[in-house]
């Protein structure tokens, strides 16, 4: 058994002939958090995606738990994601069902367990995340960071092997941000879990995970230690890690001349 | 709680179905007058079944006693050979005479049997002999023309005919 | 110069119209292929019948108030019409037969198809159009549960359950208000009102294939909507260009599937 848990090995995937990555590696340690993070439209859910199986990479290849994602059958895959939890980014709890049966939907659909011991278990992970009197609520009645906290106890409803989290803290305020990134951490800490964390959040990011990558172009374009990131002198990491507008990340789209265009339109 | 309220909805709905269904069958469809129960079959000759149909009513009297079975074509004899089943509860003399009716002037043909006075019964596979096909509009119009075209012209014959009759 | 023009918007032309066959075949294929799994991934829709219970409540039992009601009103203006008619031939006792084979065998099933489709079709639509826009299937697929046993399957059956539930409310209230307006209004005889009815109507071949018609176009009308919410580009404008399909499609599906068997049915 390898330690790390997931691992990417010269992954390619594209869209009608246009590549999104190009031949990308990367590897989880098992108990770890580690962070991808990258612009917007960089490829980073996609990953997530691939490392589940929804869709399958046009080179190379995703190790879960050392078995070959994209080879497995049906069965193969289903039987992978039951080691796998993910947060998606709106939560995508279903809306017909209160936040109780939300968490308790994968037990059901999953396990064989009495409706006894579902109701402690679901009780047991919504108080994990703070939200046990919130239990008989519908999810159209609950905060963002309530329906995020939320989605989150479904996903680790089952104890998964493996937590991906896809932009976990987007569109939330300062207060569910803190708690949703205590969350994480100390989640993975106690279930023992691996934990991917997708953003472009750096501060957060920065405070929990043990490794990150950075996805530019379609590649890996910088890792390591969030400290060492911080100190990288590489001027895209540099750009994205401090916010800068301007760098080798343009500002501007692809365009012509501004000036010639001006007068195009005049003539 | 919310499941029982809904497990009580589906039942009315699905009770209403059923209703509905048997009603129809019952109260808007002949499903009584169609099942006759133990029937013994008996087959007719016709010279012309007309739009006799399977499943045509056969009367006796106005009353319905049987339904057509099949209705078959005689290579040898060149007849219709209409099989009808007749409720048991009915039994008809061997003599008994077999017509094709028109229920009113446009509307649907049946088998109509007018009791003989033999005192055996009809049993099951036995052959009405007598009968009498459909009524073929066409060839009554064309009997009605034809037996006029002969009354005129026997009519404007006797200028010449009559003094040697 | 212009004939070259010309040329090129024709070939353009035929290359746009090509383009859309190849994408309506492409969607046709894709739809059987949803039907196809559907089947294969029903068993649990019967296993937790809670689940399919749940879903006739909502295409069927919700459905019953604009079933009963437009029936009411059809089988009345069913018999006020022919009433009209049938009276100038002297045969208005046969308004009852107009009425029910009416019903039984055409309206019913048709008129309900089309309800059905605006309502629990819509419904259908839009609900799976918004689960896969906010990555509800996604989710789903992601907890190793298949959303076609889970959110397709059973609404399948529900739909298929319902619609000849309702065709058949749908012919028997029709009657009822045809009822209502030939004898207390219009005065036909009531004996013979049902009597001329029982004489015409016959359970096999009206009835019964009344009951197949419904089945047939519940099978269409439910894989149509599922199929359109399932095939919704994840957008606001998408999910509610699916629903607006889903109502044409339908429609027009179950008027032509409704002559196909109908002839089907007169050479039988």
């Amino acid at each position: 058994m390898t330690s790390n848990i997931v691992e990417i090995d010269n992954l390619s995937f594209g869209y009608k002939g246009r590549l999104l990555h190009k031949g990308i590696n990367m590897a989880f340690p098992r108990g770890k958090v580690v962070a991808i993070m990258g612009g917007s439209g960089s490829g980073k859910t996609t990953l997530l995606r691939l490392i589940g199986g929804q869709i399958k990479p046009t080179q190379g290849e995703v190790r879960v738990d050392g078995k070959v994602v994209h080879e497995q059958d049906r069965d193969g895959i289903y039987q992978l994601r039951r080691k796998m939890g993910m947060l998606f980014q709106h939560g995508a709890l279903f809306t017909d069902l209160s936040t109780f049966d939300n968490v308790a939907f994968p037990m059901r659909e999953l396990t064989d367990l009495p409706e006894s011991m579902i109701k402690d278990l679901v009780l047991m992970k919504l108080n994990a995340v703070g939200l046990r009197g919130a239990h008989a609520l519908m999810p159209t009645e609950l905060s963002g960071g309530m329906a995020r906290r939320v989605a989150l106890a479904r996903a680790i409803a089952l104890d998964p092997c493996i937590i991906m989290y896809d932009e976990p803290f987007a569109g939330l305020d300062p207060i569910s941000m803190g708690v949703v990134c205590d969350l994480i951490r100390s989640l993975n800490d106690a279930l023992g879990a691996t934990s991917i964390i997708v953003s472009h959040d750096v501060k957060e990011t920065f405070l929990i995970a043990d490794y990150v990558y950075f996805v530019a172009d379609g590649v890996v374009a910088a890792e390591g230690t969030p400290h060492d990131l911080m100190q990288s002198t590489l001027p895209f990491v540099h750009q994205f890690v401090h916010g800068e507008k301007d760098g080798p990340v343009p500002f501007h789209y692809p365009a012509g001349n501004y000036q010639s265009e001006l007068l195009k339109q005049r003539l | 709680m919310e499941r029982t309220k809904i497990d009580l909805w589906v039942g009315i709905f699905v009770a209403l179905g059923v209703a509905a269904l048997l009603g129809l069958a019952m109260k808007v469809g002949n499903l009584t007058s169609n099942n006759l129960g133990k029937t013994y079959s008996v087959s007719a000759a016709f010279e012309n079944v007309g739009g006799l149909k399977p499943n045509a009513p056969v009367k006796s009297a106005g009353v319905v006693v049987g339904r057509v079975a099949d209705i078959k074509f005689d290579s040898k004899t060149y007849e219709a050979i209409v099989n009808i089943n007749i409720d048991q509860r009915y039994a008809f003399p061997k003599d008994t005479f077999a017509n094709i009716y028109t229920a009113g002037l446009l509307g649907e043909q049946y088998v109509g049997l007018e009791a003989g006075g033999e005192d055996d019964s009809l049993k099951n596979g036995d052959k009405i002999t007598q009968t009498q096909g459909a009524v073929v509009l066409e060839k009554m119009i064309s009997k009605f023309l034809f037996n006029k075209a002969s009354e005129s012209e026997s009519n404007s014959e006797p200028a010449t005919a009559t003094p040697e009759n | 110069m212009i004939k070259s023009n010309l040329l090129n918007s024709i070939t353009r032309l035929l290359i746009g119209v090509g383009h859309r066959m190849i994408a309506r075949v492409w969607r046709l294929g894709a739809g059987a292929r949803l039907f196809f799994l559907t089947i294969i991934y029903s068993g649990e829709s019967f296993r937790r019948f809670h689940l399919t219970l749940r879903e006739i409540y909502f295409t069927g039992v919700m459905s019953l108030l604009i079933i009963i009601v437009s029936a009411f009103f059809v089988g009345m203006v069913l018999a006020l019409q022919g009433y009209n008619t049938l009276q100038k031939y002297g045969s208005s006792e046969a308004i009852g037969v107009l009425v029910a084979l009416s019903l039984v065998r055409e309206l019913g099933p048709v008129v309900t198809a089309l309800l059905f489709a605006g309502r629990a079709g819509t419904a259908i639509t839009a609900e799976i159009g918004l689960m896969k826009t906010t990555e509800q299937l996604s989710a789903m697929e992601m907890m190793a549960v298949n959303p076609i046993a889970r959110v397709v399957a059973p609404r399948f059956w529900a739909g298929v359950i319902s619609m000849p539930i309702l065709a058949a409310l749908f012919s028997m209230v029709g009657v009822l208000g045809g009822y209502l307006v030939a004898v207390p209004l219009i005065g036909v005889d009531s004996g013979a009102f049902w009597s001329q009815m029982q004489a015409n109507v016959d359970v096999r071949a009206d009835i019964v294939n009344g009951v197949i018609k419904s089945v047939v176009f519940a099978v269409a009308c439910t894989m149509i909507a599922l199929f359109e919410g399932f095939d919704a580009p994840p957008t606001a404008e998408g999910v509610s260009h699916a629903t607006t399909r889903t109502v044409v499609i339908s429609s027009l599906t179950v008027l032509g599937l409704d002559f196909v068997l109908t002839s089907f049915m007169m050479v039988v």
